[in-house]
This record gives structure tokens, C-alpha cells and sequence, in this order.
């Protein structure tokens, strides 16, 4: 897995609640048998117009975003289904790090395992962060894991909660089946057991 | 101390649990399907490993997955390479598959029950959010993302932090024309799709209690859309009822011993939950949502809400955004909406029972002129049975289409789905924006309003035809 310590970025604000999965990809694209070209399909929905071209109103198609890593979001951010699509959708598209007040259970384990930083912040930096987007269009922040802390322009700064087994595989990179398979004598002696 | 049914599993499958760490979860039904195990196959192979129990592993295709003849071919070519591709996976691992061409084919969710494969006391996982539904037996199911199909498939295992528990208790007796269906809207309209994030439901109460399986599916099923990773009922001897020779439940003596320690997996007395909701079943009307989200559900003699009315500026903005593509005015009624396409089937809505609901209601009538109506079957055998007791026909002679099994227009895959701007009345479980086609519009109700809509061609009260 990709490993996560600091990501300096302009922020793509999408000010929607409740963004499901099916926003994130829509289903039409989940008949790949591999992980490729998800990226293209990230928000499709929103991002092209009926003919296919890019829709000018939405954030992802205008240029003072172009290589934004981080995604602003609204409340309850990846409800519905538990496609993994939806993360490779946006790391796909470059994207490194989610910041919202909440986020699925579902979506949530599945962006840990891909590299991508869920980043759960109060409703009052959720405020500062998108009047910051609106007062400088692509202002950079600064997210440092280890410290858990984000570093607005200035010397605002916030902090924000992860566990610290999620924390430790994000740093470095660890492969979670690894991990697991570190335990096979264990779940070998619980299947005996079960047997008998 | 006392214990809840889901701490009970819970405790009985924890395998290690190391300090500051996710449990090490032991898996006991792994169910498989086309859409979200490619990716888990190919990275297992590049491992160079194998399934460790492809006997807790079973498989079959339902989301991609055309619902015509089965005689004719499939239309899109990336669909038909993803079941094949399930097919070759399903052999190399030395995996049980209900293929294409198996009676027993059907919704991963529909055909687990149904072959008696789920069991109370039991860890279940499936790479589908619905996956929820199998705790109507009292077993702990959710849903997980491709890379945990992969660590299933590997290790039997999972890493999972302990959620929280919230008892969802309903009481008293639904009034006539009420489902299992409108419980469940009308608690996820209550809390939001959010409300139940990093818990687990138990539903418990009399009405709970008074319901039989297969309702008790439909509400366990539609948990996730509440935030819920998983909805739990205590087994009973409704659960056993069904489950008695089934063809994998145990059979024999060993069909005693099994009921004897689901017999133990109830709620003591005295547990403690960490949330408890309450609802009261006799208050209730059918429910109908009115959004792109099933948090977004009213009564359905009631009116759309109006943004002015609300204060925070973002669930405002939400509101609108889901007016505009609903295309409805604020405070106008649903009842009496022109609707295009109903659907009748789905994890949450597609079995025996609700196919007999739905036809109750049709038998003798005929549909609308202009609507098109989909009848479509959980699994082969549903279908099989509902053609044993003529559903098939009376579908059929008001003029509805009775297809072959799959998830259809819940999640449009298939070629099943809604033209832009379409209106349709769907017993499915989510009305997302394009769920069931880019620009189609969702509204989610019962089987029993679905198929009032489908002989009014309108958004209608069942209670007035039943």
C-alpha cells in the first residue's frame, strides 16, 4: 500500500452532504475486472455533461483546482454501497486525502487499505476550511500524519483524531494480508477448535 | 454480564486481539459475487496463494447480469467478460458457483437463506453493502470493500474494530396495508443515512418479533442505508422454521445441536446497548421516499418538504439540490405523481412474499397504459415457486414483464434501467442519483405501493386496493 506522512495541496471543495458511493463512481463502471481508468470515471455523473464533455461548473474541470490531492467535502462523506471502486476512483484522479466531518464505516476501512487519508474534522474547522477556500481559491494546506495535525496559510492549525493501528499502516506502508497472515498459527488453533 | 446478541458473536469469533488494535475477526460464510472479486482474485494469484476454505466460500453472479432469456446472449461484452471471469476464478480456486444456467442461481442476498448457507451465530461477509440482510437470522453480516474479499479469501480473517451496538426496538401492530418496508423507510427517514454510522443494529420489539423471515430480511437489509454496517434479529422459532431442511442447514442430530446453541444467542436480560431507538409500528403509514437519498422519505400522503423551512445552510442546500433533480415543487404531494416504470424485485424486495403481495394487489387489474412495469425475482427459485403458484400469470396477463433472476434495476448494470428523467416507483433500497440510470428518479416504497403505481400509473395508497 501506499504509504501517507505529509501532502502539501490546493483543496477541491465539493459543498455536498451525503456524498454516496454511486456519486463517487456510478455502477455502469464497476464492470472492470481490474482497477485501471477508474479515475476517469470519478463523479462522472457530475463531471461530464450528457454528450461526454467536461461540465465547467463542476469543481474537478476548473483550473485553479488542477492537481488538488485533497477533496473538501460535505457531512456523512462515502455513504451507501461497499464498492472499493470508490477509493480507486479518487486516488486514481491524484487524490490523497478526504476531509469531512464524518465518513462511512465501509468507505472509510476501504480508503485506509489504499493509501487514501480519511480526514474527520468538527463542524467548525469544516467552516474555516471552506471560507478559506472561498476567500483564496486554491489555497494550500499542509497534513502531516504523524502529528495528526493540518496547517492552514497563517498559523491556523487543527488537529485531527485517527487510530493509531490505521495511523501506523498509513505511515508506512503496510500491508494489511501481511499483517493478517503474521497471525495464520492463531486462526489455525481457532479452526481446530471450532472443529471439535 | 449480560450480554447483547452481537457481543456474543462477536466475543466467539474474536481469533487475537492485540492491545491498541483491530480484532482479528474469524469468518465463518464468505459470499462471493462477479462485480467486487476480479480485483481479489487476480491480486490472491499474484501472491501465488489459495483460498483457505473454499468450503466457508460460496459465489454467484447477480449485479451484471441480464434478467431476459437466459437463452440469448449478453448484450454488453464487459459484462459477459466479468461473469466469465467469475467462472474461471470460481474453478481455479475450487470455489461452489451458481452459475448462469443453475436453478439455483439468484441474489447473493436472496440464495444465502434460501439454501439454508446463513445461520444464526455466525460471522458473514459478502463484497456488497446489503450483505446486512443475513441478521435477520442473528447472525453478525456486513458489507466489505474487494481488498477485505481479499483477506477473507486468504486468511478467513478480517481486521475489524468493535462497532457500537444501538437496540432498534418497534413495538405494536401494523396497520393494514403497512409492510416490513415502510419500518424500515420510516426509521431511516427519522435518523438519516448517516444516523447509525459505527453501529450495529438489533431490531427487537413485538413487532419485530410478529414478523416472518422473509420481512425481517427487508428490514435487516435496508440497515446500511440507515449508516449501519449490519441489522441484527434474535433468532427464534420463526428463524428455525424457515431454516429446517434447507440444504445446507445441519440436518439430523446435528439439526438439534445447532438449535440448542442458537437457542443461547438471544440478548440476556439486562444487556446494555449504546444507543436504543424506538418506534411504534401502529403509528405508521406507507412510506415513500422523495429524494436521492432513503433518509429522504415521507409519509405518502404527505407533502415534500420545503428548504425555507430549514435552517442550517448546508441541509438546506442538500434539500434543493435533490428537488431540482427530482424535478418536485416544496410542498406539493407526491400522491397522484405521474410515474413511468415500476420495479418490483431486489435484495431488499424480491422474494416469494413480496411477489404474492405485489400480485394480491394486480390480480384481475391491469397496468396503466404507458407505465412499464418490471417484475423481477430474487433468485431462480423464488421464480420457480412463484410460477408454481401462477404469480407468473397474473404478472403477465395485467401486462407487467416477468424477467429472470438478478439485481437488475436496483443498480441498472444490466441494461435494465431508467431513461433520463424518468419517474419510477421501486422496491429497491436506494435512490441515489442514477442508481437506476444516469438522470432516472427514484421513488423507493413498498411492494404493495409498487404495485398500486403500477395500475394507477400513478404515486398511489395501496390501503385504498388492498
Amino acid at each position: 500500500m501506499a504509504q501517507f506522512t505529509t501532502l502539501t495541496s490546493r483543496m477541491l471543495p465539493l459543498v455536498v452532504n451525503n456524498i454516496d458511493t454511486d456519486q463517487i463512481i456510478p455502477a455502469r463502471f464497476l464492470k472492470a475486472t481490474d482497477k485501471k481508468g477508474m479515475g476517469e470515471a470519478l463523479f462522472a455523473d457530475w463531471r461530464y455533461n450528457t454528450d461526454g464533455s467536461p461540465n465547467p461548473d463542476f469543481a474537478l474541470n476548473q483550473s485553479i483546482y488542477q492537481g488538488a490531492q485533497i477533496l473538501l467535502a460535505g457531512d456523512n462523506f462515502g455513504c451507501g454501497s461497499s464498492r472499493e471502486h470508490a477509493p480507486w476512483a479518487l486516488t486514481g484522479f491524484g487524490f490523497r486525502a478526504v476531509i469531512s466531518t464524518s465518513f462511512a464505516d465501509i468507505f472509510r476501512n476501504n480508503a485506509l487499505k489504499n493509501g487514501l487519508l480519511p480526514i474527520e474534522v468538527d463542524a467548525r474547522m469544516h467552516r474555516i476550511l471552506f471560507e478559506l477556500n472561498e476567500e483564496t481559491p486554491g489555497a494550500e494546506i499542509t497534513v502531516d500524519l504523524a502529528s495528526q495535525m493540518i496547517q492552514l496559510p497563517g498559523s491556523r492549525s487543527a488537529s485531527f483524531a485517527i487510530d493509531n493501528f490505521s495511523k501506523t499502516c498509513l505511515l508506512n506502508g503496510v500491508d494489511e494480508l501481511g499483517y493478517i497472515l503474521g497471525f495464520a498459527e492463531k486462526i489455525a488453533e481457532y479452526e481446530d477448535k471450532a472443529a471439535t | 454480564m449480560p450480554k447483547t446478541l452481537f457481543e456474543k458473536i462477536w466475543d466467539t469469533h474474536v481469533v487475537a486481539q492485540p492491545p491498541d488494535s483491530p480484532a482479528v475477526l474469524y469468518i465463518d460464510l464468505h459470499l462471493i459475487h462477479e462485480v467486487t472479486s476480479p480485483q481479489a482474485f487476480t491480486s490472491l494469484r499474484e501472491r501465488g496463494m489459495k483460498v483457505r476454505r473454499p468450503d466457508k466460500t460460496v459465489a454467484t453472479m447477480d449485479h451484471s447480469i441480464p434478467t431476459h432469456a437466459p437463452s440469448l446472449p449478453i448484450a454488453d461484452p464487459l459484462a459477459a467478460a466479468q461473469i466469465r471471469q467469475m467462472e474461471i476464478n470460481a474453478s481455479e480456486f475450487g470455489l461452489r458457483l451458481y452459475s448462469m444456467n443453475s436453478l439455483q442461481r439468484g441474489i447473493v442476498h436472496v440464495i444465502g437463506p434460501e439454501l439454508g448457507f446463513t445461520q444464526p451465530g455466525m460471522t458473514i461477509v459478502c463484497g456488497d453493502s446489503h450483505t446486512a440482510t443475513h441478521g435477520a437470522f442473528g447472525s453478525l453480516a456486513f458489507g466489505i470493500g474487494t481488498s477485505e474479499v481479499e483477506h477473507v479469501l486468504a486468511t478467513q480473517c478480517l481486521l475489524q474494530r468493535k462497532p457500537k451496538t444501538c437496540e432498534v426496538r418497534v413495538d405494536g401492530l401494523l396497520p393494514k396495508g403497512v409492510t416490513a418496508k415502510d419500518i424500515i423507510l420510516a426509521l431511516i427517514a427519522q435518523i438519516g443515512v448517516g444516523g447509525g454510522t459505527g453501529h450495529v443494529f438489533e431490531y427487537t420489539g413485538s413487532a419485530i418479533l410478529a414478523m416472518n423471515m422473509e420481512e425481517r430480511m427487508t428490514v435487516c437489509n435496508m440497515s446500511i442505508e440507515g449508516g449501519a454496517r449490519a441489522g441484527m434479529v434474535a433468532p427464534d422459532d420463526t428463524t428455525f422454521e424457515y431454516l429446517h431442511g434447507r440444504e445446507f442447514a445441519p440436518q439430523g442430530a446435528a439439526w438439534d445441536r445447532a438449535v440448542a446453541r442458537w437457542k443461547m444467542l438471544p440478548s440476556d436480560d439486562g444487556a446494555v446497548y449504546d444507543q436504543t431507538i424506538t418506534l411504534d409500528a401502529s403509528e405508521l403509514e406507507p412510506m415513500i421516499t422523495f429524494g436521492t437519498n432513503p433518509g429522504m422519505g415521507i409519509k405518502i400522503t404527505g407533502l415534500v418538504p420545503e428548504p425555507a423551512a430549514i435552517a442550517e445552510a448546508s441541509q438546506k442546500a442538500a434539500l434543493e439540490k435533490a428537488l431540482a433533480y427530482m424535478g418536485l415543487q416544496p410542498g406539493s404531494p407526491l400522491l397522484g405523481r405521474q410515474v413511468d416504470v415500476v420495479f418490483i424485485g431486489s435484495c431488499t424486495n424480491g422474494r416469494l412474499s413480496d411477489l404474492r403481495q405485489a400480485a394480491g394487489l394486480m390480480k384481475g387489474r391491469r397496468v396503466a397504459a404507458g407505465t412499464r412495469v418490471l417484475v423481477v425475482p430474487g433468485s431462480q427459485e423464488v421464480k420457480k415457486r412463484a410460477e408454481a403458484e401462477g404469480l407468473d400469470r397474473i404478472f403477465k396477463e395485467a401486462g407487467a414483464e416477468w424477467r429472470e433472476a438478478g439485481c437488475s434495476m436496483c443498480i441498472a448494470m444490466n441494461g435494465d434501467q431508467l431513461a433520463p428523467g424518468q419517474y419510477a416507483v421501486s422496491t429497491s433500497n436506494r435512490n441515489f442519483e442514477g442508481r437506476q440510470g444516469k438522470g432516472g428518479r427514484t421513488f423507493i416504497a413498498s411492494p404493495l405501493t409498487a404495485a398500486a403505481a403500477a395500475i394507477t400509473g400513478k404515486v398511489t395508497d395501496a390501503r385504498s386496493m388492498v
